[in-house]
Parts: structure tokens; sequence; C-alpha cells
């Protein structure tokens, strides 16, 4: 048997969330996920929490075990000792148990424009946009981001900066700025290359260490702030050239 | 049904939670020894503009126990500032050959090279050997 | 959101930081072994004053010398943050005017030279 140790919070009756633990049977198989589904459907009907694909695909289930942000889907049992600290995802308010509220990411994430804008408008019958192996590979690992949030959680910086855009909706926007079939760069900028952008991110790396895709927005962010700093420059220092 | 988010408060304890915020602030606090060293270089440059005289007491001040206990920290707090650099450049400056990026070590390997071959130009330049 | 002008502080910051990667640990080097009683030859009264007294040394002395200042006070200034320190407008003054009285000073004892 193992023990988890899951902060509760209840907006309706609790004043400050608590600690409550479970025993769960520790099968060989089994993921965190499969433990908060034991005790919802044995012990615990109340738990509330987050999940859907139980294959780290869907990005729901993100949370803290042990103080790192994993997807609990993706948290085998069998690899920690004693006790399992389980808490909702850092830096997000917690709405309920393991359930956090995610309307910054959303508006974050809407304002990077995360979505292909074009240079002229291409109508259907001229057929699709080519590209290259080359240019896919360009923004290839940015587009596998699933938007889990592990990222944020980890970001001190975005515990510290709360309208800091973070790392996931700067790494998606890098993800178009690098698609050859995009023109909307400039577009996004207004959102990467203002105070609360990419600048307020210091490099701690956090982020692409916990990202369950492998997606490192750390990168993508320094590549953000290279490109934002060379058009600064160059807006400045010689405007007359075109970008 | 009412809605009650709670916001967990933020204390300066994250950077214990994990090594990697550890190793973070080692390679932040670099810049007090680098930037100190600096300082240093400014002092130095001052008695060199004063005469032979004053460069001389620069010379034995430099002899100093505290001088030597700054310059073994701040040598390895610069080797670690080095270190991370390199290591990070790769993140920041990725290369595309054809349709594969270069990996990471050869980019980071490079800067290595290069300031292994810098080192020992400025050092043997200098005379120590 | 209009676009930051951080990169004012930030292109400074990045150049420094490089050109401290590279140079820093050799230099730190140089006057450890004179501290330790092995003064290198460059290092004599003659040859480094003759050495700093050509313009192109100069002026490469104080970009060195003013890089590292700038990217060591910049990086200081977001350590004070990630330290709790609210203050940041205030912080980043003082650490900036430091590292441009630390290069105005390195600027002047040059002219002398």
């Amino acid at each position: 048997m193992t023990e988890l140790s899951i902060l509760r919070y209840n907006p309706e009756t609790d004043d400050q969330p608590r600690f409550q633990s479970y025993e769960v049977p520790c099968r060989e198989d089994w993921v965190v996920l499969d433990a908060l589904n034991y005790i919802k459907e044995n012990l615990d009907p109340t738990l509330s929490y987050r999940w859907s694909c139980h294959m780290a695909v869907c990005g729901s289930c993100g949370m803290m075990i042990n103080q790192e942000p994993k997807l609990a889907c993706k948290a085998f049992l069998r690899d920690y000792q004693g006790l399992i600290r389980v808490e909702p995802l850092r830096h997000f308010p917690i709405e309920r148990d393991l359930v956090t509220v995610i309307d910054d990411f959303m508006a974050k994430l809407s304002r990077v424009r995360p979505y292909l804008i074009p240079k002229d408008v291409k109508a259907l019958e001229a057929g699709e946009y080519r590209q290259t192996p080359a240019e896919l590979k360009r923004f290839k690992q940015y587009s596998m981001c699933i938007n889990c949030m592990l990222c944020y959680a980890a970001c001190p910086e975005y515990g510290l900066i709360p309208k800091y855009i973070g790392p996931a909706a700067i790494a998606l926007a890098h993800r178009w700025n690098q698609d050859s079939r995009d023109a909307g760069r400039e577009e996004r900028q207004e959102a990467l290359a203002a105070k609360e952008g990419a600048w307020e991110c210091s490099f701690v790396g956090a982020c692409s260490e916990v990202c369950p895709e492998h997606v490192d927005p750390a990168g993508a962010i320094q590549q953000v702030k290279i490109r934002s700093t060379v058009d600064w420059y160059q807006e400045h220092l010689m405007p007359w050239l075109k970008k | 049904m009412s809605r009650r988010p709670y916001e967990r408060p933020i204390t300066s304890e994250w950077i214990f939670r994990h090594p990697r915020y550890v190793r973070y602030m080692v390679r932040e606090f670099s810049c007090l020894f680098i930037g100190g060293y600096a300082l240093l270089m400014v002092v130095g440059l001052e008695r060199l503009s004063q005469g032979p005289a004053a460069w001389e007491s620069f010379l034995q001040a430099l002899q100093a126990p505290a001088s030597i206990g700054f310059h073994i920290v701040a040598l390895a707090f610069s080797l670690y500032h080095s270190v991370t650099w390199f290591n990070l450049t790769p993140k920041a400056l990725p290369v595309q050959v054809g349709e594969e990026f270069l990996p990471d070590g050869v980019i980071a390997g490079a800067h290595y090279a290069a300031w292994v071959g810098l080192s020992i130009g400025l050092l043997w330049m200098a005379g120590v050997f | 959101m209009a676009k930051s002008n951080k990169p004012i502080v930030w292109g400074p910051f990045a150049a420094g930081g490089t050109l401290t990667a590279f140079l820093t640990p050799a230099l730190i080097a140089l006057t450890l072994l004179a501290g330790l009683g092995e003064v290198p030859g460059a290092l004599s009264y003659e040859r480094l004053h003759a050495f700093a007294a050509h313009w192109p040394v100069k002026a490469a002395l104080v970009v060195v010398i003013g890089l590292s200042l700038w990217s060591a006070a910049h990086r200081l200034r977001i350590t004070c943050y990630d330290l709790g320190v609210r203050a940041d407008a205030a912080v980043a003054a003082i650490v900036y005017a430091g590292a441009l009285a630390g290069t105005g000073a390195a600027m002047l004892y040059l002219l002398r030279i």
C-alpha cells in the first residue's frame, strides 16, 4: 500500500487548503492518476481533479507531485518512496481540490495569436501550402506543446511576476513565427516584445526541464529575445532598413 | 455554487525546492564576483595611471590573503558562468544545416575550444609561460 | 501593450555575458598568479603601462570593463528581484549607475595613462 497526501480545498466550506491522506494499493503499473481514480471510486467521491487521455497527450492532469510539476498520468507510483504529496499546479489559483483556475494562461495564449497569419489569404483553388522537411523541422518541436502548463508551475519568474506571459505562450508564438507559411511575426511582437513578454524570462530553464513533450520553451524564449533585440537596434539605429 | 479561488502565497522558498533552482541562483550570484573583478580592474587602472610606486603597491595588495581568497572564489564562480553560458548558447542560437540542426554539443564544443584557445593565447602573451 | 525598450539593457548584457564567459577566467588567473608571487611579465609596470598607452588597447579595455560591469549589474538586478526585492526601478537605477560610474572611472584613468 502507498500513502498519498492530497491538498484539498472546498471553496464553500474551507478558508484554506489542507492535506488529506489516503492509502491506495501500490500496483506495479499504476500512475498517480490511477491512484486518484481509485480514491475517487472507492474512498472519497468528493475528490476533484482534471484528467482525460491517461496517455500524456491531452495536457489535462498537470499537478505538483512531491513539489515537482508532472502529468499525473506519467508519474509512476513505483518511482516514489514513502509518502506521495499531490498538490494542484503551482502559480495558479485553486478552484477546488486539484483543479486550478487556468483563465490567465488561456488569455495569454490568445494574446500571442497562435494561428497561421499568412501574407495573403490563399484561395482554396490555389492548392496547398508546400513545405520542405527542413522548413517543417524549424518549428516542429514547438508545435508539440500540449498546453499542460507544467512550465508555468516550474517557472519562478511566473510565480514572482503574474503578468509574465509565460513559457508555453511564447513557445507557441515562436512555433508560428518559425513556420514558413506564416507572416504574422510583427503582429505577435506586440505581445512577445512587451515588458511582460519574453523580457521577464531570466533563463532559469526549469520550463524546458519539466516539459513532457520536450518543446524546450526556454530555447524558444531566448531566440525571441535575440530576434527582438536585433529588431529594436535595427528600428532605432537604422530605421531606413525594411525588415 | 459559489466560486472562491484560493491563491497560494509566493515566498522565497522556491529557491530550495529543487536543485535546479539552487544551481540557477549560484549562476546568478556569479555576477557579484565577475562584477567585483571588473571593479578590481578599474582600481588597477587607477594605480597604473598613478605611476610605478602606486602600481607596485597594487601588486603587493594582490598578495593579501583576502585578495587570494577573493580570486579563488571569483575564479570558481567565473568558470561556472562560462560553463553555464556555453552550455546554454546552442539553445539560444540554433544552427540549421540542411534539414537537421547542429547538435548542441557541436555549438557548445566550438565555444569551449575557442575559450581554451583564447585563454591559453592570453596567458602566453602575458608571459605566464 | 507597447514593445519594450528592454533591448537597451539586454543587448549589452548578452554581449557582456559572452565576453566575460570567454575572458574573465584567464584575466582572474593573471592577477591570481601575481598575488601568489608569480607576477606575469606583462603585468610589470613598464610593459603594462606601455601596452595601455595605445589607443586601440584603451578602447578595448573600456569595452571589456564596461560590458563586464553592465552584465554583472543587470544580473544583480534580476537576482534582487528573484530574492523578493520589489523596488525594481530603484535597484535598476543603482546597479546601472554603478556600472556606468565604474566604466567612466576606467575611461578617466586610461586617459591619464
